[in-house]
Formats: C-alpha cells, structure tokens, sequence
C-alpha cells in the first residue's frame, strides 16, 4: 500500500512537470522561443493561486478565500499576461534577446517572491492553500490517487488542445515561422502577433502547472522556484525531444524518475552533512547530460518529424535530421 | 543621499563592465550569449585563492603590500587565476560550443552554454561546498577624500587596475592586427573570411580576453565582497543588461554600460534598499530594448 501511495505521489510530480514542459514545448519546441526563466512563470502561477484561495491572512495582501478554480484561472491569465509583456519587449529582436530577458524575469520573479513580504509572504512563503480533496488527507493513500486523478485529467486536456493547437492553422503558421521565417512572411502572416500569442499560452500553461503543485503541497516558498527548475525542464524537454507533446511528456517523467531516484541513492550512500554535496554533483550530471544530447542526439527521444503519412511525401527524408548527422 | 554611492558604484560597475567585456565580445563575434560567463568569474575567483593557499604553502606567511590587504602571491596568483580561466574558457569551447557552432543553429549554443552554467557552478559548489571564503580577513580603515566620501586603499587600486585593463583591451581593439581582425569579423563575418582572416585564432583571442578579464572581475568581487560559488552567476544579469545598454561590440559600451548599472544599483541600494538591487538591472534592460534596442554604441544587425 506504501508503495503504491509512493507511486501516486511521483507520478502526480511528474505530470505536473510534464505539464510544465508542454508548456515550454509550445514556445520552443513548435515556435522555437527559447525561455530561460520557466521558473519564473511557474512561480507567477502559484503565488497567484495561492493568493486568489487562501483564506484571509492579517500578516499579508488577500488570502481572498476563492474557489480553486478561480484560482487556476487567474494563475493562467496572470501568467499568460506576464508572457505577453516579455514577448511583446523582445520578439521583434534576436532571438538571444528574448533568452536574456526571460532569466530576468525569473531573477525578479524571485526577488518579489522573497523580498514582498505584504504580497508572498516572504522567505516564509505561503502556508495554508486549500487543497483539493483536504477532506481526504486523514487517508494519505486516497488522497494521493485522487490528487493524481485530477493532475492526470488536467494533464490530459492540456496535451488535447495542445496537439489539436498544432495541427490546426494556427499551430501550422507557428512552424512555417519556425522553419522557414521570411517565407511564412510573405503569405503574409504577422510573425511577431503569432509568437506572442504562442509564448503567451506557452507561459500561461507554466502559471498552471505552477498552480497545480500550490495546491497539491499546500506550502510554497521562494526556494521552489530557483533556475535548477528551469534547468530540470529543459532537460525534461530535450530528453523527450523538442516539437513531441508525447516526447515531452514521457521526458519529463523519464527525467523525474532518474532526478528522484538518484536523489534517493544519494541520501543512501553520502553521510547527512554530504548531501548537500552529493545534491550539486547530482546538478553537475544533469548539466552534462544535457550538453552530451545536444551534441549526440538532438531530436531527442521523439524529436519533431515532418509528417510523412498525411501528404503521402514518404520519400522526402527528415531534413533535420540530415543536418544533425552532416 | 550621501555621495558614498558614487565609490559604490564605480565599483561595482567596474566588475560588471569587466564581463560585461567579455559577454558583448562572445555575442558580436561568436554570435551567441554565453551563459556561462559568469560561472568563470566564480571559477577565475576559486582558481587564484587556489594558487594563494599553494603560494601560502610553499613560502610561509607573507606580510602585505603597505597600505592594502594583500602582498604579492595574490598578484601572482591573479595573473595564473587570469591564464587558467582563460584556458577553461578555450576549452568549454572545443568541447562543446565549436562543435555546436558547427551545425549552425545559433539558439542550441545559448541552450548549452546555460546547461554548463549549471554544470560548472555546481562542481565548484561540490569541490568547495557553498560556504562563502575570503582571500583577507583583514579589515580596511576607509579614510575620508572629501565631500562625504570614504575609500579604502584596496578600492584605489582596483579601480586603477580596471582602467589600466579597459585601456589595455581598447589599445588592443583598436591598434593591433588581432584587434581589428576581431573587429572585421563581428561587423562581417563571411567578408572577414574572404579576406583571409584566420577565424580560429580570433575565436581563440576572444575567449582568452573574455576569461582573463571575468577572472579580475571575480577576484575583485573576491576582494571587496566575499567568494562564493553562485558569485558569478548573481552577475550575470547586469552584465547582460550592461552589454545591451553599451552596445552589442562595443567594448568602450561594455564598460560604460557597466558603470551605469553599478551607479544606479548603487543608488537604488541607498534609496529603496539592498534587497532590490538585483532589479535594478531589469529595469534597465527593459527599458532599453524597448526604447533603443542597438544600445548606446550598437550598429544596427544586418
């Protein structure tokens, strides 16, 4: 029974990780918005939650006692809108631009997350945020597998829109910009009106996921959101392969079990005052893994292929994948 | 407001601008943002107090240069710190930005220069543990110059030496035949080929420069602050922003760009507080991409 509760805690982790990379798969992987500061919008998104449905704190602005759903949707929207800002400022740049920005965001998301004490809380985060199912926690294992059941139907709409978003027009005009720029330009599609909108619902699914894991723990804190998320993620997405909303989401749980399970055998193996230790080697590998994929392998588990099937073009071979062999 | 955030600023505007060198030579030359480069700061700092403890080790103790808080091994380490991060940086790019370079997809470069960020600021992490280090215990009197301001001797002597090296890098930019090869490539790279340049040893100078100069910046943040391992990656951003404000290329633009960052950290310190300074820097980042993207320097992308 034990280890079945275990499973449904890691695999409620995992998805909402994986919602976090479908996330970052529609702004880089089908768009090629690169996001260095995802940690950022998943901090939007549960301190937004987390204000929106606590109850009324004295100490601090809100606890407005909301439902969580309401909850969820103001995370999306604010997160969404905080997107919009960034791309707006950039997108008409390099793409590098874009890059930096980001990580300042993420920087100055933290800095309000640990420094506004009237709006987060502070160092000491934000306790309290109702869950889903509380009712329930008396029985950790009911609990966990209804907290799995609602992240994986979550899980599941988010993966449906995603792939129906990109095989809709508006997903093809997002690749034709990612292949092919000044081509899709001259069918006279608005290049920067598409990829704000992109990097918007991009960021507003990070401020979701974000949302999810507020109230699947009950606590956040500053230290929730440092850059190794970001890092986390976008190993989670390369390992998958960009463009794959299926690559991206086996990635992540992929990832997430080597993260966990390392982290396990670590606390195993090291003494209590190394494992402060053993936990940046444990970065140091996931760093070099990374840079190892994108050197050897960079589709990927299941990188982004031209869809052969639907036009019937079997012999035209995966011109990516030419390219990375030359 | 007291004058004193002037000598605050200035130098902390001289470590940003002495990456910020670093940063705009690696995007106008190398075409990317390297993420990286605050990670060999921290790595340029943790090298040369290596080479103090192993100067320390091999002649005993050494007594100070008069009035500041350090002798000669840490000036001789700081040139070893200088070459050694100079190599590292040479070396990340054999192994992984060349060969990345090589398949032409610009954006995969910046993706992995953030993954050995990561990388590298956790092996320093793990070799030297998170607690932060010193090269001197020792406490500096700040004496007194006039008009409210207090300066200690050690400060003196790195704003010294930050001209001296900004001079040095200018001269080097503008008056010598690597300089202006460097120069040719960044404003026209498939021109620079043609006319015979010898690309691999400019990308060689380039990170040579942009190390030496990130490990003087990592020492003196060292010196005046205190040695950690995510040293610097906090730095990062305000080299970025400083980088963008001065001008993608243009090193007079780094450093200036720099000073304004460390000027305005400085007085947002005494006005709002320490614990937002690390804003400072977005909000001008923001305010120049939205206002002048080219900076103050920049040319325009072709």
């Amino acid at each position: 029974m034990d280890l079945l509760g275990y499973g449904a805690f890691f695999l409620t982790t995992a998805l909402i990780f994986s919602l976090i990379t479908l996330g970052l798969n529609l702004q880089w992987g089908l768009t090629g918005l690169f996001n260095v500061g995802v940690a950022g919008f998943v901090a939007i998104g549960a301190y937004t939650s987390a204000l929106l449905t606590t109850p009324d704190d004295a100490a601090r602005l809100g606890g407005f006692g909301l439902p969580i759903l309401v909850g969820w949707l103001g995370a999306m929207v604010v997160g969404g809108v905080a997107a919009a800002i960034t791309g707006i400022a950039t997108l008409r740049l390099r793409s590098d631009y874009l890059a930096i920005t980001t990580f300042g965001v993420a920087v100055v998301v933290q800095l309000v997350a640990l420094n506004a004490q009237k709006l987060t809380g502070g160092p000491f985060g934000i306790g309290f945020i109702p869950r889903p199912f509380g009712g329930l926690a008396e029985t950790p294992l009911l609990f966990n597998l209804s907290n799995l059941a609602i992240v994986s139907v979550v899980t599941l709409i988010v993966y449906l829109a995603l792939e129906h978003l990109s095989r809709s027009p508006w997903g093809r005009v997002l690749k034709a910009l990612r292949e092919d720029e000044r081509a899709a330009i001259s069918l006279g599609k608005s290049a920067r009106f598409y990829r704000v909108q992109a990097f918007a619902v991009g960021g507003a699914i990070m401020a979701l996921a974000g949302a999810l894991q507020a109230h699947f723990t009950g606590f956040i804190a500053p230290d929730n959101y440092l850059p190794a998320l970001t890092f986390q993620v976008w190993v989670m997405l390369i390992v998958g392969g960009s463009g794959s909303n299926i690559g991206a989401v086996i990635g992540s749980i992929l990832v997430w079990a080597i993260w966990a399970g390392s982290g396990a055998l670590t606390s195993v193996l090291f003494s209590p005052e190394q494992q402060a230790r053993a936990a940046s080697l444990q970065i140091v590998a996931i760093g070099v893994m990374l840079c190892v994929i994108l050197l050897v392998r960079p589709n990927g588990l299941f990188g982004d292929r031209p869809r052969r099937s639907r036009f019937g073009k079997g012999a035209k071979a995966a011109p990516d994948e030419s390219a990375a062999l030359s | 407001m007291s004058l004193q955030f002037v000598v605050d600023g200035l130098l902390a505007g001289s470590m940003i601008g002495l990456g910020a060198i670093g940063v705009t030579l690696t995007y106008s030359i190398l075409r990317f943002s390297n993420f990286a480069h605050g990670d060999f700061m921290a790595w340029g700092a943790y090298a040369t107090l290596a080479v103090v403890g192993a100067i320390g080790a091999m002649f005993g103790k050494i007594a100070p240069i008069a009035p500041l808080s350090f002798g000669w091994p840490l000036i001789v380490a700081l040139i070893i710190g200088m070459a050694a991060t100079g190599l590292l940086a040479l070396a990340l790019d054999m192994v992984l930005f060349a060969r990345l370079r090589a398949k032409g997809q610009a954006i995969i470069v910046v993706m992995a220069s953030f993954g050995a960020s990561m990388a590298l600021r956790s092996l320093l992490e793990f070799i030297f543990s998170s607690r932060p280090t010193y090269f001197s215990r020792a406490i500096q009197i700040a004496r007194p110059i006039g008009f409210g301001i207090r300066i200690t001797p050690d400060q003196i002597a790195l704003l010294l030496l930050t001209a001296v090296l900004v001079l040095g890098v200018h001269l080097l930019m503008t008056r010598t035949q690597t300089g202006r090869s460097m120069q040719a490539l960044s404003q026209n790279a498939a021109l620079a080929r043609i006319v015979g340049i010898d690309v691999a040893k400019v990308v060689r100078v380039t990170w040579i420069i942009g190390g030496a100069l990130a490990c003087v910046a990592g020492v003196m943040i060292g010196i005046l602050i205190q040695i950690r391992p995510f040293m610097g990656f906090e730095m990062l951003l305000p080299m970025f922003a400083a980088a963008i404000l001065g001008g993608i290329g243009s090193v007079p633009g780094a450093v200036l760009g720099g000073l304004i960052i460390g000027l305005a950290e400085a007085g947002a310190v005494q006005l709002i507080g320490a614990e937002w300074r690390a804003a400072v820097s977005f909000i001008i980042l923001m305010a120049v991409l939205f206002v002048r993207p080219i900076g103050l320097f920049g040319v325009r992308e072709r």
